[in-house]
C-alpha cells in the first residue's frame, strides 16, 4: 500500500500562484475537427481581448470532433460574453462551462529537476507521495512525471522548485463533467422530498 | 458529369441564383474565367478589387440578395480586405471569391501568395480554403448558406488554382451540413409576453430601430406594431427608412450627430425597445450616461449582441420579422391589457414640443452667396422620385445626406455605418443600381471619398450603369477638420484638399460621365433637373461648399448625450 498525497484545503490550489482562483472558468469546447480550428478560437480571444490561462485540444472518439479544454482569465471579459461570442464560430459545436465543484479535471506536468546524490532520495521520495514518476535519469538531475488535479499538480510543483527546476513543462488542463451518482429516480425523489 | 473545378464553381454559384458578380482577374483565378465566358452570369470587371467588394455590397444593400465578387489571389484578396472589414461591421451577405496560388505552393511564399484565409478570420462570418475539388458544390452551398441566414455577413472562399483545373462529378447538395451553426430565428414566447407587459407599463418608451430590421425585412410589420402601440421611433444610420421620416411618430436618427429630439428621448426614456441595433457607442455616447433611466428589452438574431454593452431586462434572440409579428399578435390577442396600457399622450406630446423647438438647422445665406451642403441635400431629396436610392461616402457628407434626406421608404439609403469607409459611395452605388436598374441612384460624396474610389466611374461609364453623383466638394476632410476646429484649437493639420484640384468636372468627362460644376444656390435646382435627365451614362454634379460648415447637433466623443451640442452658439 502506498501513501500519496491528497490536496487539502490549506495547499496553494489556486491557477495563477496568487489568490484568484474565481476568476478562472474551464470550458469545454466541442469543435469540428477542421483545418484551422484552433487558430479560429486563438484569434477570437486575442481579438476580444480574452486570456486564454491554458488550453488542451485533442481529438475525441468520433474521430469528426476535437474538444478544446480552455481556461479562461474572466476578469478580461464577462463569460457570458465569452461563450456567446465562440459559438459564433462556425465550427464550435457545443460549449459547456465546467464548475470545478462539478467536474474531475486533471493535468500532466513533466519536469527536470537538480538531484545529485545528496537530493536524489529526496527528489524520489516526493515523487512516490505525489503517484508520480521518473521517466529519465541523468549523472545529477531526474526527469520526473505527475498527473491530477491541477491543485495537486500545483503543490508537486511548488515543493520541486526547492531543488532547483531545469525545465517543466504543464500540458494545461483536461476535464469532463462529473458522472450521475444517483439514478434519476431516486435523485427525483430526493428533490421532491427537499 | 465531369466538370474543371472552375466550371464547378460557377455552376455552383448558378445553382444559387447569383445574376450579376463583380470582379478582375489575375493569375492564381485565370482558370475561373474562363468558363464565365458560357455562363448567364454577368460579370462586371471593376478598376480596383475593393470596388469589387463595395459594389457587392451596394447590391446586397439595395436588393436583399447576397452580392458577389470574385478577385485574383494576394494584393487583389489584400484589396478586398477592407469591403470585407466593411460588411462584418454592418452585416451585409456578400461572397467573395480569391484565386489561390496551387495547393502544393501554399505555404511556401510563392508569387502572389497571401494568406487570406487568416488574414480576413476576424472580418468574415466564416471562410473556406477549398482543398479538394469535390468540395465544391458543399462550400458554395455553405457560404451562401451563412452569409445569407442569421446574422448576414460576409464569406470568402479562398479557390487554389489547381483546384480550379482538377476534375470532379458533378453534384448539387440537397442541404448544407454545419452541426456546429443553427441560427435561431423564433423568439422565446416568455420574453414576448415579457417584452409586451413591459411596453404597456412605460410611459416614455421609444422604438430604438436598427440595421437588423431592414436586414429582417420588417418594415412593414414595424409599422403594424407602431401603429398599434403608438410608441415613437428613432432610426439609426444603418435604419434610416425602416420607419417612415414623414411618419409623425418617427423622430429621425438618435447619436453623435443625431437630432435633439431622437437623442433626449432616448436618454429620458424608462423603455427602450431595442430592435435589431446593437448599442454602439456613435449612439450611446458616454455608455454609463446612456439612457440612465430606461429599462431596455433588447431583440437580436445575434445572441451576443444582447448583454454585449447594455444589459437587457428582456432579451430576446429572434429575427426581428418574427419576433415583431409574435408581439402584435400577442398584443392583440389580449385586448384587456390594451385597454389597460399606460397613457403616452404626454411624452408623445413632449416630444412634439422638442421637435418644434429644436429642429434641424442652417442657414442659406443668399442666393448667390457661399453654397451651403445642407441646401444642395434638401433640394436634391425635393427633385428627385421618393424611392431614391441614396447611397453615402463618409464624412461630413454622410451625416448631412442622412439628416435632412426623408427617407419614407426602405432600402433607400445605403452608407457605410459601422466601418465608416470613405470611398464607400461610388462603388456601392454602382452596385446598387446593377440590382436596382429602375431605380434613380444618387450617391452623395465627399472631395476626400471621391479621390477614394472615382475610377470605378470607369466602370460605370464602360458598363452603362447610369448613377449619379453629388460631390460636395467643401475642399477639405471635413469631418476631420471640424474635430480639429472643435477639439484641437483650429489647429489645422493634413485636412486642406483644395478646391480645383483636382478638377473634378474634367477628371469625370474624362471617365465617360457628364459632368457640371454649381458654385452658387441658384443654379443647384436646374444643374440637379439636367443631371436627373441624363440616364444614358453616369453623372456627376460638383458642388462647390461651404468649408467652414460643421455638422450640428453634435455630442462629442466619449461624453453624456445629456450634453448635446446644438448649433455653432453652443450647448444647451
Ligand atoms: C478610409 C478612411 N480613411 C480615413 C478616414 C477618417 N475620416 C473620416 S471622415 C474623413 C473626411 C472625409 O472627407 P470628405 O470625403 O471630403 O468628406 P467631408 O467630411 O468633407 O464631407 C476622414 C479622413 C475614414 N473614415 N476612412
Ligand atoms: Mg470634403
Amino acid at each position: 500500500m502506498s501513501i500519496s498525497y491528497i490536496p487539502g484545503n490549506g495547499s496553494s490550489s489556486d491557477l495563477s500562484g496568487t489568490p484568484g482562483i474565481m476568476h478562472h472558468h474551464v470550458l469545454s469546447v466541442l469543435v469540428e475537427n477542421r483545418a484551422g480550428v484552433l487558430a479560429r478560437i486563438a484569434q477570437l480571444f486575442s481579438r476580444r481581448g480574452y486570456n486564454i490561462f491554458s488550453l488542451a485540444v485533442a481529438p475525441t472518439d468520433e474521430s469528426r470532433f476535437s474538444r478544446i479544454t480552455i481556461v479562461v482569465d474572466v476578469d478580461s471579459a464577462p463569460l457570458e460574453q465569452i461563450t456567446k461570442q465562440l459559438h459564433k464560430l462556425i465550427n464550435v459545436i457545443k460549449i459547456s462551462e465546467l464548475d470545478p465543484a462539478e467536474s474531475v479535471e486533471c493535468e500532466l506536468l513533466v519536469a527536470t529537476v537538480n538531484a545529485d546524490i545528496s537530493a536524489r532520495g529526496h527528489v524520489m521520495e516526493l515523487v512516490a507521495l505525489f503517484d508520480g514518476k521518473i521517466i529519465d535519469v541523468g549523472v545529477d538531475k531526474l526527469t520526473v512525471l505527475a498527473t491530477g488535479e491541477p491543485s495537486k499538480i500545483d503543490d508537486f510543483s511548488e515543493l520541486l522548485s526547492s531543488f532547483g527546476i531545469v525545465e517543466l513543462q504543464r500540458t494545461g488542463r483536461v476535464a469532463l463533467a462529473k458522472l450521475e451518482r444517483q439514478s434519476n429516480k431516486l435523485k427525483n425523489t430526493t428533490g421532491r422530498a427537499g | 458529369m465531369k466538370l474543371t473545378g472552375a466550371q464547378a464553381l460557377i455552376k455552383s454559384l448558378e445553382m444559387q441564383g447569383v445574376d450579376v458578380m463583380f470582379g478582375l482577374p489575375g493569375g492564381a483565378i485565370l482558370p475561373v474565367y474562363d468558363p464565365i465566358l458560357d455562363s448567364p452570369i454577368r460579370h462586371i470587371l471593376v478598376r480596383h478589387e475593393q470596388g469589387a467588394g463595395h459594389m457587392a455590397e451596394g447590391y446586397a444593400h439595395a436588393t436583399g440578395r447576397p452580392g458577389v465578387a470574385m478577385v485574383t489571389s494576394g494584393p487583389a484578396a489584400t484589396n478586398i480586405v477592407t469591403p470585407l472589414a466593411d460588411a462584418y461591421m454592418d452585416s451585409v451577405p456578400i461572397v467573395v471569391i480569391t484565386g489561390q496560388v496551387a495547393t502544393a505552393s501554399i505555404g511556401t511564399d510563392a508569387f502572389q501568395e497571401a494568406d487570406i484565409t487568416g488574414i480576413t478570420m476576424s472580418v468574415t462570418k466564416h471562410n473556406w480554403l477549398v482543398t479538394d475539388a469535390n468540395d465544391i458544390p458543399n462550400v458554395v452551398a455553405e457560404a451562401f448558406h451563412v452569409a445569407t441566414t442569421g446574422r448576414p455577413g460576409p464569406v470568402l472562399i479562398d479557390f487554389p488554382k489547381d483546384i480550379a483545373n482538377a476534375q470532379m462529378d458533378w453534384y448539387w447538395p440537397g442541404s448544407v451540413d454545419l452541426p456546429g451553426y443553427k441560427p435561431n430565428s423564433r423568439g422565446h414566447s416568455k420574453m414576448i409576453a415579457a417584452a409586451v407587459k413591459m411596453m404597456f407599463e412605460a410611459s416614455r418608451p421609444v422604438f430604438y430601430v436598427g440595421g437588423g430590421v431592414l436586414n429582417a425585412r420588417a418594415s412593414e410589420v414595424l409599422a403594424e406594431l407602431v401603429e398599434l402601440t403608438g410608441i415613437p421611433v428613432v432610426t439609426t444610420l444603418m435604419a434610416r427608412g425602416a420607419f417612415p421620416d414623414d411618419h409623425p411618430l418617427c423622430l429621425g436618427m438618435p447619436g453623435m450627430h443625431g437630432n435633439y429630439t431622437a437623442v433626449t428621448a432616448m436618454q429620458q426614456s424608462d423603455l427602450l425597445i431595442a430592435l435589431g441595433s446593437r448599442f454602439d457607442d456613435r449612439v450611446t455616447g458616454k455608455l454609463d450616461g446612456f439612457a440612465p433611466h430606461a429599462r431596455v428589452v433588447h431583440v437580436d438574431i445575434d445572441p451576443a449582441e444582447l448583454g454585449k454593452l447594455r444589459r437587457p431586462d428582456v432579451p430576446i434572440v429572434g429575427d426581428c420579422r418574427s419576433v415583431i409579428e409574435d408581439i402584435v399578435r400577442a398584443i392583440k390577442a389580449d385586448p384587456d391589457a390594451y385597454q389597460h396600457r399606460a397613457d403616452i399622450t404626454d411624452w408623445v406630446g413632449t416630444l412634439k414640443g422638442w421637435q418644434e423647438k429644436y429642429p434641424l438647422k442652417y442657414e442659406q445665406p443668399s442666393l448667390s452667396g457661399v453654397l451651403k451642403p445642407q441646401y444642395v441635400i434638401e433640394k436634391l431629396r425635393d427633385a428627385t422620385p421618393s424611392d431614391t436610392i441614396v447611397v453615402s461616402g463618409v464624412g461630413q457628407h454622410q451625416m448631412w445626406a442622412s439628416q435632412y434626406w426623408k427617407f419614407n421608404h426602405p432600402y433607400t439609403w445605403i452608407n457605410s455605418g459601422g466601418l465608416g469607409t470613405m470611398g464607400f459611395a461610388i462603388p456601392a452605388a454602382i452596385g446598387a443600381k446593377v440590382g436596382k436598374p429602375d431605380r434613380t441612384v444618387w450617391a452623395i460624396d465627399g472631395d476626400g471619398c471621391f479621390q477614394m474610389t472615382a475610377q470605378e466611374l470607369v466602370t460605370a461609364s464602360m458598363e452603362q450603369i447610369p448613377i449619379k453623383v453629388a460631390l460636395l466638394n467643401n475642399s477639405y476632410l471635413g469631418m476631420v477638420r471640424q474635430w480639429q476646429e472643435m477639439f484641437y484649437g483650429e489647429r489645422y493639420s493634413e485636412v486642406y484638399l483644395s478646391p480645383d484640384l483636382p478638377d473634378y468636372v474634367k477628371w469625370s468627362e474624362a471617365m465617360g460621365c457628364a459632368s457640371f460644376r454649381v458654385e452658387n444656390a441658384e443654379e443647384v435646382g436646374p444643374t440637379i433637373e439636367k443631371a436627373n435627365e441624363i440616364n444614358d451614362r453616369p453623372v456627376v454634379v460638383e458642388f462647390r461648399t461651404d468649408s467652414s460648415e460643421k455638422v450640428f447637433p453634435m455630442v462629442p466623443a466619449g461624453v453624456s448625450n445629456d450634453n448635446i451640442i446644438l448649433g455653432p452658439e453652443g450647448l444647451i
